[in-house]
């Protein structure tokens, strides 16, 4: 048999699944790699010196000197003879090495709050995780339907359409000041903001999505007797679904963009305060920890959607990941077969 | 027989006797003086098409054949109700039509199967959008589904069918409505020859089976030449009736007809139509050079 061999470079040709894995595995490891070498390999960058004895010096054991003063330091103590300061290479504080931020992901949330009315660092998560679920939920409730609105009928493209392409040019954060006037302090206005953000972005998406449907499959149910009801609900939504769901997916990533300058509207909340108080009291460890947390909690979520968006939508003929398929017969009738193991097309 | 009528108007008695019986035959589709103007982007008026006159009887096999750019699909297109004409009516059955229905099936170029339907749903949206039930419409469904042969294929999804097999879902679709008429718009144009070959079969014999009067445009002129009792030739610029002519191949069709001398005759008669003959002065050759290098030997 002849090898089979596909260059990793061919031009929109795509590569092996084991290849592709592999990749998916190196564009992480990359750069925990370049992060590493120069957290643990001297000759890389340490641009300072942490005191291990500050001998006669003014720097006392465990402070961070950079490294041209304390040659500076070592010089003049050589010259009025007193004891040296001795030390090692190392980074700045605010560049902590890869098992230190391990470790925060732990103690982070195992250390109690400085004082007793501070949230645990699980509180102030899941105070974020709620501002989003709010936000993006009523923002989906009005701006799907407006987004199809939109795509199917003229009409209300032309009345919102100019409107919303100028709203969403206004940066959300913008709208900070207003919001805890109109909504207060509380979680309210941080809901407001990340609508404002997600909201007209989602019209104009959802809108554009809805008038890619192919129009010959609008014409073959006008042919089949489709009143207007029902093209819109017998072909349009049911046409834009995994388009939609896609969207979606992508909106939320936006959602959680948004979500960080909405928390620091006010008063400091979720997240973004635990963030922000790490970073006070100089523990970078735990801060490089939170903002990895927010990298994996959306990286969670989106697989999860796109899993459970394989499943919802089998005529794609994309087969989902065994686990969510497992779990998806125990909620399927018994006597059927499952959606595409039908018998190979022959003719 | 006389030398002076040519062969594509010789009819064997029983084929004149088939004409006479479908001439009596109540009128289906009546277009009358249709006219339709197109404004171009540069604001030119175009007449797409221009006076077109002609009646479909019950049950007959109507193909309108013609050079691109005569506006066949445009008038399918009217047909159906998805486009409007600017002059003139078409009345299906006497009544004047407005808009799209389920009078009249269509069958497209490309399938359009919703893809989210499997083959049976697919064959039940015309019944569902009637109002007709679940349980109705699946036993319908299956029934038209078993009449194109895809039985085995009920609850599989568009993208797992071949080309050839989509368009039998889309013509059980088209029929599971009781059309009084089913227009195809070069339902077998994307098709592989072999595939195109079967699916002309396959039609001829659900026409057979069914009560069903079909207008098909083609541009494939065996095509048109095998399946049809009439062909209507238009010509383009603007689009207009050059001929509407009788096919006098004898019924049932099959392929060794294709030999037929009526057949032969019917088809050229057509070609002329469509591409007048040019002198042979006319015709453009290529330049012959060659480009091959010396001591190759090609030929």
């Amino acid at each position: 048999m002849p090898k089979k061999h596909t260059s990793w470079f061919a031009v929109r040709k795509e590569l092996p699944p084991r290849v592709g894995k592999l990749l998916a595995l190196f564009s992480f490891l990359l750069p925990i790699l370049i992060w590493s070498l120069v957290s643990y390999v001297p000759i890389f960058w340490h641009p300072g010196v942490i005191i291990s004895d500050g001998g006669d010096s003014i720097y006392d054991t465990g402070d961070y000197v950079e490294k041209e003063v304390f040659a500076e330091t070592n010089a003049e103590l050589t010259e009025s003879g007193e004891v040296l300061a001795k030390g090692r290479p190392s980074n700045p504080i605010y560049l902590p090495a890869p098992h230190k931020v391990v470790t925060a992901f732990y103690r982070a949330f195992t250390t109690p709050p400085r004082r007793s009315d501070q949230p645990w660092l699980h509180e102030s998560l899941w105070m974020s995780i709620k501002v989003i679920f709010y936000a993006f939920t009523l923002s989906s409730l009005f701006g799907i339907p407006l987004g199809i609105l939109c795509g199917t009928f003229d009409f209300f493209k032309r009345l919102h359409e100019p409107f919303i392409e100028f709203f969403r040019y206004l940066p959300a954060p913008t709208f900070g000041a207003l919001a805890i006037a109109v909504l207060g302090i509380e979680q309210a206005p941080k809901i407001a903001i990340v609508f404002i953000g997600t909201f007209f972005q989602q019209v104009l998406v959802i809108s554009s999505t809805t008038a890619k449907l192919d129009l010959s499959l609008l014409e073959a149910a006008q042919t089949l007797g489709a009143s207007r009801f029902q093209l819109l609900t017998r072909v349009i939504i049911p046409g834009i679904l995994p388009d939609l769901h896609r969207d979606q997916r992508i909106l939320l990533g936006w959602a959680w963009t948004y979500l960080i300058v909405a928390e620091a509207v006010g008063s400091i909340t979720g997240i973004t305060w635990f963030i922000e108080q790490q970073g006070k009291y100089r523990i970078y460890d735990n801060v490089f920890a939170a903002i990895v947390m927010i990298g994996i909690l959306g990286l969670i979520c989106d697989w999860f959607l796109l899993e459970i968006g394989k499943l919802m939508f089998p005529w794609k003929g994309e087969r989902a990941n065994p686990l969510f398929r497992g779990i998806a017969t125990l909620f399927r009738d018994n006597n059927r077969l499952p959606p595409g193991e039908t018998p190979e097309p022959s003719e | 027989m006389s030398e002076e009528i040519p062969i594509y108007k010789q009819q064997t008695p029983e084929v004149a006797a088939r004409f006479a019986k479908l001439r009596e035959r109540p009128v289906v589709l009546d277009v009358d003086q249709l006219g339709k103007q197109f404004i171009s982007p540069q604001g030119k008026i175009i007449q797409a098409l221009q006076d077109i006159n002609f009646k479909v009887h019950r049950r007959e096999f109507v193909s309108v054949i013609g050079p691109s750019g005569c506006g066949k699909s445009t008038l399918i297109r009217i047909v159906a109700g998805l486009e409007t004409p600017t002059s003139g009516e078409i009345r299906l059955n006497g009544e004047t039509i407005r808009g799209p229905g389920p009078d009249r099936g269509m069958v497209f170029q490309g399938y359009t199967l919703f893809p989210w339907l499997t083959v049976k749903k697919n064959v039940m949206f015309g019944l569902k959008m009637s109002g007709k039930g679940s349980i109705e419409a699946e036993q319908d469904a299956l029934q038209w589904i078993d009449l194109v042969g895809l039985s085995k294929f009920a609850e599989a999804y568009p993208h797992q069918l071949s080309g050839g097999m989509k368009q039998r879902v889309a013509i059980a679709r088209a029929l599971a409505n009781r059309p009084r008429i089913l227009l195809m718009d070069e339902p077998f144009g994307a098709l592989d020859a072999q595939t195109r070959a079967q699916m002309q079969a396959y039609l001829l014999q659900i026409w057979e089976n069914v009560d069903v009067t079909i207008m098909f445009i083609t541009h494939d002129l065996d095509e048109a030449v095998y399946l049809s009792d009439r062909i209507l030739v238009l010509k383009a610029h603007p689009g207009e009736v050059n001929e509407i002519l009788e096919v006098p191949v004898a019924h049932p069709r099959n392929p060794n007809q294709f030999l037929n001398p009526e057949f032969l005759g019917t088809r050229q008669h057509i070609e002329h139509l469509i591409h007048p003959p040019v002198a042979e002065e006319e015709i453009e050759t290529l330049p012959i050079k060659r480009m091959t290098e010396v001591g190759d030997d090609v030929y």
